[in-house]
């Protein structure tokens, strides 16, 4: 018995939380399924759970991702309808994740173009030397 | 490989991994094992007074106890991991002396541990995130050919 929780974020043109959801249970797996605003909880066998979400990616590689999420859906001591609301613990780094996913994405895209992104070029941080060059100068002018 | 991941509960950091074909070593797994454990002693952790043992090996008593209780979850994590990859100053990595001291400590045990490390900021643009997820992919691949 190895359970595991996963949560998939969903943040595709293409796929719903509910899509995912009625291929989930066309799957007829045997495990627990929630749909939430961000995507779906999935918790079962990792046996089950790992090749199951695998082929859930599959439905938009670029729009679906996943990771594993401690505690399973609905979890007394976690769950905002026993706690009387307020963010979940995590939920501020998914919501400052959730913002950057769209590019993660087009990034992914480009990666499998092949496309090799241009190395910026980092800004030096300014020469002591010549601050003090600049102040004399300054000086002077005045 | 087992590559270890900070922030550690990142979403991205931890679905890239995966995706490269590596295992991401996240908070998540170990906050699993305790919540799964039967007989909870403290709810909603099970942090037992064995934990903070595990946390002295890495800070003193006189040091807040939230970084003892912080780094017995880290502490399994560390130990296994390969690889890690670090993203600089997360905006969520705020927080309390506990949580603040937590993240110095780890970020200075996996530089002190030298394994292989990646750095990164978090993407602000398009582009940003272009180069930040080739360093990433280039990174796991240089780990796939050392594994050979």
């Amino acid at each position: 018995m190895d359970p595991i929780t996963k949560m998939v974020v969903i943040n595709s043109m293409k796929v719903l939380p509910s899509d995912v959801v009625i291929k989930l249970y066309g799957s007829n797996a045997d495990v627990m399924i929630k749909e939430t605003c961000f995507g779906i909880i999935v918790s079962g066998e990792r046996s089950v759970v790992e090749p199951l979400l695998s082929s859930i990616r599959r439905m938009d590689p670029y729009g679906i991702f996943i990771k594993e999420r401690g505690l399973a859906p609905g979890e007394p001591y976690r769950c905002r309808a026993t706690r009387r609301g307020g963010a979940r613990p995590g939920f501020h780094t998914l919501e400052s994740e959730d913002k950057i996913l769209p590019y993660i994405a087009s990034a992914l895209k480009a990666l499998d173009k092949g496309e090799v992104p241009k190395q910026k070029q980092k800004k030096k941080k300014l020469d002591v030397e010549k601050l003090k060059q600049i102040i004399k100068e300054a000086e002077v002018s005045q | 490989m087992k590559v270890f991941i900070y922030p550690s509960n990142s979403l991205i950091l931890s679905d890239l991994v995966e995706r490269f074909g590596h295992e991401p070593l996240a908070i998540m797994s170990e906050i699993g094992k305790r919540v799964r454990t039967q007989g909870l002693d403290s709810p909603p952790l099970n942090i037992t007074p064995e934990e903070p043992k595990l946390g002295l090996k890495y800070a003193a008593v006189e040091v807040p106890s939230g970084v003892r209780g912080r780094m017995a979850l880290f502490d399994p994590l560390i130990s296994k991991a390969d690889a890690a990859i670090i993203v600089r100053d997360p905006v969520t990595s705020f927080g309390c002396m506990g949580c603040a001291r937590t993240n110095e400590l780890i970020n200075f045990l996996i530089r002190a541990k030298k394994i292989p490390l990646l750095e990164l900021d978090y993407p602000s643009t398009e582009e940003d995130a272009k180069e930040f997820v080739f360093k990433i992919s280039e990174f796991l691949k240089s780990l796939k050919e050392e594994e050979k």
